[in-house]
């Protein structure tokens, strides 16, 4: 890990204003920021442990915990609100049995919530593994878990 | 790889070079591949239109090319054929064969794939005569049709940097007071007029200035200044450059969503040709000027998009914005002279240093002059992006360009400039857009979006959500912001929630008073602002959830009971099996009921019923 980190900050020159760009990678690379690695980052950029973790603790992109196996994110953008994201979203919370921002104990599932990804002509959109699904509602998001093998989704189709 | 450019005749010439040999005539093929497009799939397209070339030996032999946004993403994918410009919109990602086939080929047209005006039932076949572009001005997007964001070739063919070779002619001063002729606001939000900016970071003392492009395009729904950078990212780094030659800074950055995966490719890609070209870096064009730019992908917080927070996240900190006793012009990144400029005003730059101010002043209302980019989303038929000139009423853009509300619904609001604007009702929508206009009647331009509503949203749910937005976007740093705004939020749940109280409507208007006043930033300055305008337009409907419980519009769910109206209901079952806790229930060909008791009012029957059966009170 600690040589993915130094490869990882060598590509910056090292530069301490590229904290945000560095962690990004990091999470890209270890699908979410453990600790170790936090440190690793502190000690090789010369950055105090305490502002490495004030910026990924402000940042939303973040996340200190592992993410699921499928990373389910719907988009709460105001095109989407309008056309009911919010009623898709106690769906899937409902079916995961989880809360928007958190993973399933197996590690399945992640479902969270993003401001706006900008494809507001198929909106509601579920992002499901980097996959856009527009014109998302309830029935097709039941689908969707259903079809990544989520039990209990009823579906009668 | 183009070589390095040494002067401006050679740019000159370089260009004439690539125009002579681009046939006007000669069949082409364009696909829009901006994001809007490429979810729906258009990627399998564009490999498909390649693999069917090849196969019929014409590549190379027409011009195929693929395209940042080109605006009308309720229609996408989107296949334009040269020469005639034959509009196709929702192809199917197997159509290649057959448009290369009939179109390409033997000039025929394909009926199915045509676009057809709801208004007139008229097939239209080329792409300048669909009402939805007809009636926009595309002056800054309009160039997106004409290039591959990938190739500067295709941007110089066009004419593309002669305004900087023009601008590095002139002197630095002349620059400005051009800008500041033509009156160009700032298209982030603030509306601040760009060439005072420029003035003032030029006159500032200190060294290294900064130029920054701000794209960290936070608003929910608004999309306008992504595609134009991931669509014509030379355009926005040419008005940059042009910036930094007039203010005398040599060092740039582009501050740009993560969130925005192709505009960041985009622009890299833009910057490393512009580099190779001698457009950018050391000694651009032999003018002896040099200015380099470096991009900064910001970590997804809202409050990024205020410049002293984007400071402070270019400085590899948590964004957190600061007072502004002194402007950033004089001491903004890393306490030196900055300017930050949103993507559209960068973008143009170019059209006001080719063209000059007056042509530019010619355009627009008296306070706010050129064209708009607005994002056109919600409850609308065409979603969309769409460049009007300032001072285009919002009818004209809902209705007319719009295409008006889908289901034959009533319209009800439009919310302008995000979270920080507010919703604007019908009897106001003669109103010309500018930024006093929407200022005047409680709302803001913003960067320019505007989410249409109609009567099935509910203005306080809508006002909760935009709160519910802002407390968590908000950095926390000073108190009114982040108490304020959440006690605001709380009380909106509780209406929403059937638990408000008389007074809460003028406790929320006494809190946002103290709001505006007392936090630290534009955020927070204007976070009130969904609240108080919702108030101010449709106290009605925040009277009937406080007095008499009811959302009349029927999405708060703990005011609202499901039922099944039995004279539209057909008893075709389907409510039935797709509720989830079993509440709708009914024999085949019978009307089926709803238990209230086990209704969750997750909405799944009034979504599946095709008869508009499922009552919501």
């Amino acid at each position: 890990m600690e040589e993915k980190i130094k490869e990882i900050i060598q590509q910056y020159n090292g530069d301490k204003s590229y904290l945000v760009p560095i962690l990004q990678d990091v999470q890209k690379e270890f699908n979410y920021l453990p600790k170790d690695a936090l440190c690793a980052v502190s000690t090789h950029l010369s950055v105090p442990i305490s502002r490495v973790y004030e910026v990924v603790t402000f940042y939303k992109a973040f996340s200190l915990t592992p993410k699921g196996r499928h990373q389910m994110c719907l988009c709460m953008g105001t095109a989407c609100h309008v056309r009911g994201a919010e009623l898709i979203a106690s769906n899937i919370s409902d079916i995961l049995g989880i809360k928007e921002g958190e993973t399933t104990a197996d590690l399945e599932f992640s479902f969270e919530t993003v401001g706006c990804v900008g494809a507001c002509a198929l909106g509601p959109v579920l992002v499901v593994n980097g996959e856009y699904h527009g014109h998302m509602n309830i029935a097709k998001s039941t689908k969707v878990l259903k079809k990544l093998g989520k039990k209990g989704a009823t579906d009668d189709e | 790889m183009m070589s390095k450019m040494k002067s401006f005749h050679e740019l000159k010439s370089v260009q004439e070079r690539l125009k002579a040999g681009r046939d006007p005539k000669k069949p082409s093929v364009t696909i829009c591949v901006g994001t809007g497009c490429l979810a729906y799939g258009t990627q399998k397209l564009v490999d498909s239109f390649r693999e069917e070339l090849a196969k019929r030996d014409l590549t190379g032999k027409i011009d195929f090319r693929t395209s940042g946004c080109h605006g009308f993403c309720e229609r996408g994918p989107m296949v334009v054929i040269g020469p005639e410009n034959t509009f196709y919109q929702r192809v199917g990602l197997g159509d290649a064969a057959e448009i290369i086939d009939k179109t390409l080929l033997k000039g025929e047209v394909i009926d199915r794939l045509l676009y057809i005006d709801p208004a007139t039932g008229e097939k239209i076949v080329r792409e300048d005569d669909v009402p939805f572009y007809k009636k926009q001005t595309r002056l800054v997007f309009g160039l997106n049709f004409k290039v591959d964001p990938e190739s500067l070739e295709d941007y110089l063919a066009i004419d593309g940097y002669s305004a900087l070779a023009k601008a590095m002619t002139m002197q630095p001063e002349a620059i400005i007071q051009e800008v500041i002729k033509a009156n160009l606001r700032g298209r982030g939000g603030g509306g601040f007029p760009a060439g005072w900016k420029w003035d003032e970071t030029r006159k500032a003392d200190g060294e290294p200035k900064y130029v920054i492009c701000n794209a960290d395009e936070g608003d929910p729904g608004a999309y306008m200044d992504r595609s134009l950078l991931e669509g014509n990212p030379h355009l926005v780094l040419e008005g940059m450059i042009i910036g930094a030659y007039a203010i005398g800074s040599h060092e740039g950055y582009i501050y740009v969503r993560n969130e925005y995966p192709l505009a960041v490719k985009n622009i890299h890609t833009a910057i490393r040709q512009a580099r190779e070209a001698g457009l950018l870096g050391e000694n651009i064009l032999g003018s002896g000027f040099s200015f380099d730019v470096k991009i900064n992908r910001g970590g997804g917080a809202f409050v990024c998009g205020e410049s002293s927070a984007l400071f402070a996240s270019l400085e590899g900190r948590a964004g957190e914005p600061r007072a502004k006793y002194i402007h950033a012009t004089h001491r903004g990144l890393y306490d030196k002279p900055t300017n930050l400029n949103n993507v559209e005003t960068w973008a143009n730059v170019p059209f006001i240093i080719n063209r000059g101010a007056d042509w530019y002043c010619g355009i627009g209302t008296a306070g706010s002059k050129g064209t708009k980019i607005f994002s056109l989303v919600g409850k609308i038929n065409n979603t969309g992006l769409v460049e009007v000139p300032m001072g285009t009423s919002l009818r004209k853009i809902v209705f007319e360009i719009g295409g008006g509300i889908p289901e034959g619904r009533k319209f009800k609001a439009i919310q302008t400039g995000g979270p920080s604007g507010g919703c604007i009702p019908d009897k106001l929508l003669d109103l010309p857009v500018d930024f006093d206009e929407l200022t005047k009647i409680g709302s803001m331009m913003g960067s320019g979006g505007m989410i249409v509503m109609d009567e099935r949203n509910c203005m306080v749910d809508v006002a909760r959500y935009f709160t519910n937005f802002l407390v968590s976007e908000s950095c926390g740093k000073c108190v009114p912001c982040r108490e304020g705004i959440r006690r605001m939020r709380d009380i909106l749940v509780d209406i929403c929630e059937g638990k408000g109280r008389e007074g809460d409507v003028d406790l929320l208007e006494k809190m946002a008073k103290g709001i505006v006043d007392g936090a630290l930033c534009a955020l927070g300055n204007s976070a009130p602002n969904p609240v108080m305008s919702t108030i101010r337009h449709f106290r009605d409907e925040y009277e009937a959830h406080v007095r008499e419980k009811r959302c009349p519009s029927g999405v708060c769910k703990a005011l609202i009971t499901y039922s099944v109206d039995a004279e539209k209901c057909t008893g075709c079952t389907l409510c039935a099996k797709v509720c989830p806790t079993k509440a709708a229930t009914g024999e085949r060909k019978k009307a089926h009921v709803i238990d209230p008791e086990k209704c969750t009012k997750c909405g799944a029957c009034r979504e599946s019923c095709k008869f508009d059966a499922i009552i919501v009170r």
